[in-house]
C-alpha cells in the first residue's frame, strides 16, 4: 500500500516536473537578428516578438537584438558557438544569410541544418518589365527575347541570384547592374527608366508597382509562386492573377522547366523565398525546450491577433511550424553536389564570382 | 494641404503627443552629446518600444530624436575636438580651435543658432517640396550622383591646407581606405589582408574618431593643460556668437540649402554634408587665412547644413521608401512597425502623417536649440578642467564609441592603427579633412561611376545634366583657386634627405608602400572589382614617385614640417596612453581597464590626493555603467573574461 502510494506520488511529481519543466517566467529571451535595425528581418522579428512572449510558458520578455555584419555570417557564427542552450537565445535568419552557406562562403563556420527549427516564414514577389518594351501579355514574349534588358542588383550571390537565374532560364538577355543597396533603390532606377526589368517582394509590389502598372509604366510578367506540400511550385495566393514562374515558363517555352539550372533554381527558391526567414534554437537544445517553442509558435500562428494582422504584415504566406518547418528547413539546405558545382560555375562564368 | 498642416499642428499638442516629442528631444540631445553616436544608435534604442504605440506619438518621438542630434553633437566637436556624430566632423576644425582660444561660448552660440535656422529651413522645404519632389529625386540618377561626388572631391583643393600635393595624396589615401571590403560591382573583397573583420570595410565613425579625436587628445595630453588656454571667462561670447550667425546670414541660407539638397538625394549619405558645406564656405570666402585656426564661419556653415539635412532626408524616405542615410534606414523600419507604409500613398492619402513629421521637426529644433543654449554654459566648463582629469574620460568615451561600431575588439585595434597614422598626419601638417572627404565619397564615386557606364556607356559624360554639374565644379574650383595661397617653402629639401632616417621619412614611406600595395592588391581582382582602387592607387603612386624623386619643389612641400624629434617623442608618449587602455581592455575587459587607466593617468598627470582620484574613477565607471545599462550597449571583453566567469559588471 505504502509502496503504491509512493509510486503514485512519484508519478505525480514526474508528471508535474515534466509539465512545468519549461517555464520562462521572469526570464528574458534574446532573439538574435543578424541584420541591422529596421531591415526586413528586424521588422519580421519585432512583429512576432510580443506574440511569442504571450505564447511561451511564463511569458518571458522577448527582446530582438541586432548583430549585423558580414552579410549575416558574423552573427550566425556567434550563434553556432552556443551548444545546448537554455532556450533563452533564439536566432532568426534570412535568405541572404542562407546563401553563403549553400555557396560555401569562406566566412561560414556554421551549419544551420544542425539547429532545431521552430518557425519558417515564406515570402514572395512579382517580376515586371517596362512598358517601353512593347510587351503586354506573355504572347509578346518574343518582343523581350531580342532585347537587352537591364536589372538593378545587389550582387550576384544575393537573393537576386533567383531572379537573375530565372531570367536566364527564360532566355532573356539581362544585364545585371550591381551596386544597388537594396530592392528599393533598384526600383527607383526602374522608375527613372535606367532599369528595364525588375522584381519586388510582395509588399513593395502592392505599394508601388501596382500603381506603375495602372499608369501603364510597368507590365507584370509573373510572381514566383509558392511551394505546395508535395514540393511543387504553384500560384501565389497573394498574386492570384499572375502566373507562377513555372506556369510562365510553360506558356512561353511550351514545356516544363528541367535540367541542372531548374533543380538549382528550386533549391535556391526554397531557401530564398519559401523558407526565407526561420527561427532556430541552438544546436543540442533539449527536446522539451524545442517542443515548447514549436508549440508556442503554432499557438501564435493560430491566434486571432495573428490572423487579423498577419496578412498586412507578412502577406498571405505560409508560416510553417512543427513538422512543416522542419520540412522547409530540409528543402532550404539540401543541395546536391551537381547543382552546387553547376551554380558555382554559372556564377563564375557570368558574374566573375570567385569561389 | 493647408488643412492637413493645421490639423497636424493641433494633433501634436493634443493628448500625450507633445510629451513624447519632448522625450525624443531629450534623448536626442543626450545621444548627440555622446561622441560617435548618432541617429542609428538612438533609433535602435527606441525601436523595441515603438511596436504598438500610437503613430502620432511615435513619430513625434522619433523625429524629435533625429532632429536635435545635429544640434547637440556640437558640444563634443567644439569642446573636446571629438566629432559628436559623423555629420559634425567639419565643425571640429574651427569650433575646437575657437574653444582652445577660450571662445567656446561664442562657437557654441553661433552653432546652435545656425542649427536652429538650418533645422527650420529643412522643415519648411519638407513642407513645400514633399508634394512635388518626385521629379527632383528621379532627375538625379547614377551619372548625376557621380558628378556630385566629383564636386565633393573638388573641395579637397581648398581643404588641403598649405600644400596641394599633400591634400591630393591624403584624399587618395581616403579613397583607397573607402574601397576596403566588398566591391560594389563584383562583391570581391579588397584590401582585407585575410581578416574577416575588414570584409565589411571601415566605418566612417572609426575614421572620424581616429582622424580628429585621437590626435587632439595626444596633443592635449602632451601639453597637459586645460583645453581653453586663454583666461577668458566662459560665460561671455553668447551674444557675439548669435551676432556672428546673423551677420553671416547668407552663409547660413546657402549652407542650409546645400544641406537640404544633399539630404533629399538618396545615395550621397549623411556624413558628407558637413564637408561639402565647409568646403563651400572656404571656397567662396575671400579671406581664407583663418580657416582651421578658429574662423567662426567654419562653425556656422556645417552646423546650418547638418540640421537642414534631416528635413531633406525625410523626402525620399517618405516618398519612395528609400532611406537617404543610415539613420533614415532605421527610421523607415520604425514607420513600418507603426503600420505606416511609406510611398506615394502616404502623400496622397495620409498627408497628415507627413505634416506631423514636419511640425515635430520644427518644434524639436526650437526646443532642442533652446535646451542646448540652456545647458551650455555649464557644459562649456569642460574646457577649464585640467587635462589630467579630462583625458581619461575622453579616452574612455572614444574607445567605447569606437567599440559600438561593430562590437568587436578589432574596432579598437583599427582605431589605434588609424589613430597613430592620423596623429602623424597632424604632426607633419597633412590635411586630415582631405582624407575624410576621400573616404566618405569613395563608395559613392565607384558605385555610381560603374553604374553610369553600365547604363549609358561613356556617353553619360555628354548628358546635359552632367555637363551642367561639371560647369559648376569648374566655377567652384576657380573660385577656390582665386584666393588660395600656397605656403612658400622656406627651406629646400633634396632627394638625399629622404634617406635620412627620421619619423617623417618613415611616414612618407608608409604612404608610399600603402599605394604600392593597393596597386598590387587591385591586380588580383576581376577588372570591374579592381579597376577603381587600381586606377586611384596607380595615379597616387606615380604622383608620389614624381614628388619624391623628380620634383624638388614638390618634395620640399611634402617634407616641410618643422616638427622636432622631441615633439614627436612627446606625441607618442601621449599616444601610448591610448594603446595602454586598449591593451588593458583586451586583457582584462573594459571596466577593469578603465579603472587602471584612470588611476594611472591621474597619478601621472596630476598631483591629486588618492581619495580624489578614487572618487573621479568611481564617477567614470558609474557613468559607463549607466550608459550601457540604459542604452543596452555592451562593453568589450578581454582574455580574462574568456577564462573566468565574472559577475556583472566585470563580465
Amino acid at each position: 500500500m505504502f509502496k503504491k502510494f509512493l509510486a503514485i506520488v512519484a508519478a505525480l511529481m514526474m508528471s508535474m516536473t515534466s509539465s512545468f519543466a519549461v517555464d520562462f517566467s521572469g526570464k528574458t529571451v534574446t532573439w538574435l537578428i543578424p541584420f541591422g535595425a529596421g531591415g526586413g528581418s528586424d521588422k519580421w522579428a519585432r512583429y512576432y516578438a510580443p506574440m511569442l512572449s504571450k505564447a511561451l510558458p511564463g511569458n518571458p520578455t522577448v527582446v530582438v537584438q541586432n548583430c549585423p555584419g558580414g552579410s549575416g555570417t558574423k552573427c550566425s557564427n556567434q550563434f553556432a558557438q552556443i551548444k545546448g542552450g537554455d532556450g533563452l537565445t533564439i536566432f532568426g535568419d534570412s535568405g541572404s544569410s542562407k546563401f553563403p552557406f549553400l555557396l560555401d562562403d569562406k566566412r561560414v563556420q556554421y551549419n544551420p541544418t544542425k539547429w532545431p527549427v521552430v518557425l519558417s516564414s515564406a515570402t514572395g514577389g512579382g517580376a515586371y518589365v517596362t512598358s517601353k518594351t512593347g510587351y503586354k501579355t506573355s504572347a509578346d514574349f518574343k518582343k523581350l527575347q531580342g532585347k537587352k534588358l537591364k536589372y538593378g542588383s545587389q550582387g550576384a550571390t544575393s537573393l537576386d541570384l533567383i531572379a537573375l537565374l530565372a531570367f536566364d532560364m527564360l532566355g532573356l538577355q539581362v544585364d545585371a547592374v550591381m551596386g544597388y543597396k537594396g530592392r528599393g533603390p533598384a526600383r527607383v532606377a526602374f522608375e527613372r527608366g535606367e532599369m528595364t526589368i525588375d522584381y519586388q517582394t510582395s509588399s513593395a509590389y502592392f505599394k508601388v508597382i501596382q500603381t506603375l502598372v495602372k499608369d501603364g509604366k510597368a507590365v507584370p510578367l509573373f510572381a514566383w509562386g509558392i511551394l505546395d506540400e508535395s514540393g511543387n511550385i504553384v500560384r501565389d495566393p497573394t498574386f492570384p492573377n499572375l502566373p507562377s514562374f513555372v506556369e510562365y515558363y510553360e506558356s512561353v517555352h511550351g514545356k516544363k522547366p528541367k535540367g541542372p539550372a531548374w533543380s538549382t533554381w528550386k533549391t535556391f527558391f526554397a531557401s530564398g523565398f519559401n523558407g526565407q526567414k526561420m527561427v532556430y534554437l541552438p544546436e543540442g537544445t533539449s527536446a522539451d525546450i524545442v517542443k515548447t517553442y514549436a508549440d508556442a509558435f503554432a499557438k501564435v500562428v493560430a491566434s486571432d491577433e495573428f490572423k487579423k494582422t498577419s496578412s498586412k504584415r507578412l502577406g498571405k504566406y505560409p508560416q510553417a511550424t512543427g513538422k512543416a518547418a522542419v520540412a522547409a528547413q530540409k528543402a532550404a539546405f539540401t543541395i546536391d553536389a551537381e547543382s552546387k558545382a553547376w551554380i558555382k560555375n554559372h556564377l563564375t562564368k557570368n558574374y566573375g564570382v570567385k569561389f | 494641404m493647408l488643412d492637413s498642416l493645421i490639423s497636424a499642428f493641433t494633433l501634436i499638442f493634443s493628448g500625450e503627443h507633445f510629451l513624447f516629442l519632448l522625450f525624443g528631444v531629450v534623448m536626442g540631445i543626450f545621444i548627440g552629446i555622446l561622441p560617435g553616436m548618432g541617429g542609428i544608435v538612438g533609433f535602435s534604442i527606441l525601436m523595441p518600444f515603438i511596436y504598438g504605440m500610437d503613430p502620432v506619438s511615435a513619430l513625434a518621438m522619433l523625429i524629435g530624436l533625429i532632429a536635435v542630434i545635429p544640434t547637440s553633437d556640437t558640444f563634443a566637436s567644439v569642446l573636446m575636438g571629438i566629432p559628436g556624430s559623423s555629420a559634425s566632423q567639419a565643425t571640429v576644425l574651427d569650433g575646437f580651435a575657437l574653444a582652445k582660444q577660450g571662445q567656446a561660448a561664442r562657437a557654441l552660440s553661433a552653432a546652435f543658432s545656425a542649427s536652429l535656422f538650418g533645422g527650420l529651413f529643412g522643415a519648411c522645404v519638407l513642407t513645400l517640396i514633399v508634394v512635388i519632389a518626385k521629379p527632383i529625386i528621379l532627375f538625379f540618377g547614377s551619372s548625376e550622383l557621380f558628378m556630385l561626388g566629383i564636386l565633393g572631391i573638388s573641395m579637397v583643393g581648398v581643404l588641403s591646407g598649405d600644400s596641394f600635393v599633400k591634400g591630393f595624396l591624403a584624399c587618395g589615401i581616403g579613397l583607397l581606405l573607402g574601397t576596403m571590403g566588398s566591391a560594389p560591382a563584383t562583391g570581391e573583397w579588397r584590401l582585407t589582408f585575410g581578416s574577416y573583420y575588414l570584409f565589411d570595410g571601415l566605418k566612417v565613425v572609426t575614421i572620424g574618431l581616429a582622424a580628429f579625436a585621437i590626435p587632439e587628445i595626444c596633443d592635449l595630453l602632451r601639453k597637459n593643460k586645460t583645453i581653453a588656454t586663454k583666461d577668458e571667462p566662459i560665460g561671455k561670447g553668447w551674444l557675439k556668437g548669435l551676432m556672428d550667425t546673423l551677420r553671416e546670414k547668407w552663409i547660413v541660407i546657402r549652407c542650409a540649402g546645400i544641406g537640404t539638397l544633399v539630404g533629399i538625394l538618396p545615395g550621397l549619405g549623411g556624413s558628407v554634408v558637413d564637408w561639402i558645406a565647409y568646403g563651400h564656405v572656404v571656397q567662396t570666402s575671400k579671406d581664407k587665412s583663418n580657416f582651421g585656426k578658429g574662423d567662426i564661419r567654419g562653425v556656422i556653415a556645417p552646423e546650418s547644413a547638418n540640421n537642414a539635412k534631416e528635413g531633406g532626408g525625410l523626402v525620399p524616405t517618405i516618398l519612395f521608401g528609400i532611406p537617404g542615410s543610415g539613420s533614415m534606414a532605421v527610421f523607415l523600419g520604425g514607420l513600418t512597425l507603426l503600420g505606416i507604409e511609406p510611398g506615394p500613398a502616404l502623400i496622397e492619402e495620409d498627408l497628415q502623417f507627413t505634416y506631423v513629421m514636419v511640425w515635430s521637426l520644427a518644434l524639436a529644433n526650437v526646443i532642442g536649440a533652446g535646451m542646448c543654449f540652456a545647458i551650455s554654459s555649464k557644459v562649456a566648463k569642460i574646457t577649464t578642467i585640467p587635462y589630467g582629469v579630462l583625458a581619461p574620460f575622453m579616452i574612455m568615451i572614444i574607445c567605447f564609441a569606437a567599440f559600438q561600431v561593430t562590437r568587436s575588439i578589432y574596432d579598437l585595434y583599427i582605431l589605434i592603427v588609424l589613430g597613430a597614422f592620423c596623429t602623424l598626419m597632424k604632426s607633419y601638417n597633412w590635411p586630415r579633412p582631405a582624407l575624410l572627404i576621400g573616404f566618405v565619397l569613395s563608395d559613392t564615386l565607384e558605385t555610381y561611376l560603374y553604374q553610369a557606364v553600365q547604363i549609358y556607356d561613356w556617353n553619360f559624360l555628354t548628358r546635359t545634366s552632367v555637363i551642367t554639374i561639371f560647369v559648376i565644379i569648374l566655377i567652384s574650383v576657380f573660385l577656390g583657386m582665386r584666393t588660395k595661397k600656397e605656403k612658400t617653402v622656406t627651406h629646400s629639401v633634396k632627394v638625399s634627405d629622404l634617406f635620412k632616417l627620421n619619423l617623417e621619412t618613415v611616414f612618407l614611406g608608409i604612404i608610399y608602400i600603402f599605394f604600392g600595395m593597393t596597386v598590387y592588391d587591385s591586380f588580383k581582382h576581376n577588372f570591374l572589382g579592381g579597376v577603381f582602387p587600381g586606377a586611384i592607387s596607380l595615379i597616387m603612386f606615380i604622383v608620389m614617385t614624381y614628388t619624391l624623386f623628380f620634383n624638388q619643389k614638390w618634395l620640399s612641400k611634402a617634407l616641410n614640417s618643422s616638427y622636432s624629434l622631441e615633439d614627436t617623442k612627446d606625441m607618442f608618449y601621449a599616444f601610448s596612453w591610448i594603446i595602454f587602455l586598449v591593451v588593458l581592455v583586451s586583457l582584462f575587459g573594459f571596466i577593469i581597464g578603465i579603472v587602471i587607466l584612470f588611476f594611472a593617468v591621474m597619478k601621472n598627470k596630476t598631483e591629486m590626493p588618492l581619495i580624489k582620484i578614487l572618487t573621479i574613477t568611481t564617477g567614470g565607471v558609474a557613468l559607463m555603467l549607466l550608459l550601457s545599462h540604459f542604452m543596452v550597449l555592451d562593453f568589450p571583453s578581454g582574455l580574462l573574461q574568456e577564462y573566468a566567469q565574472l559577475p556583472w559588471p566585470l563580465k
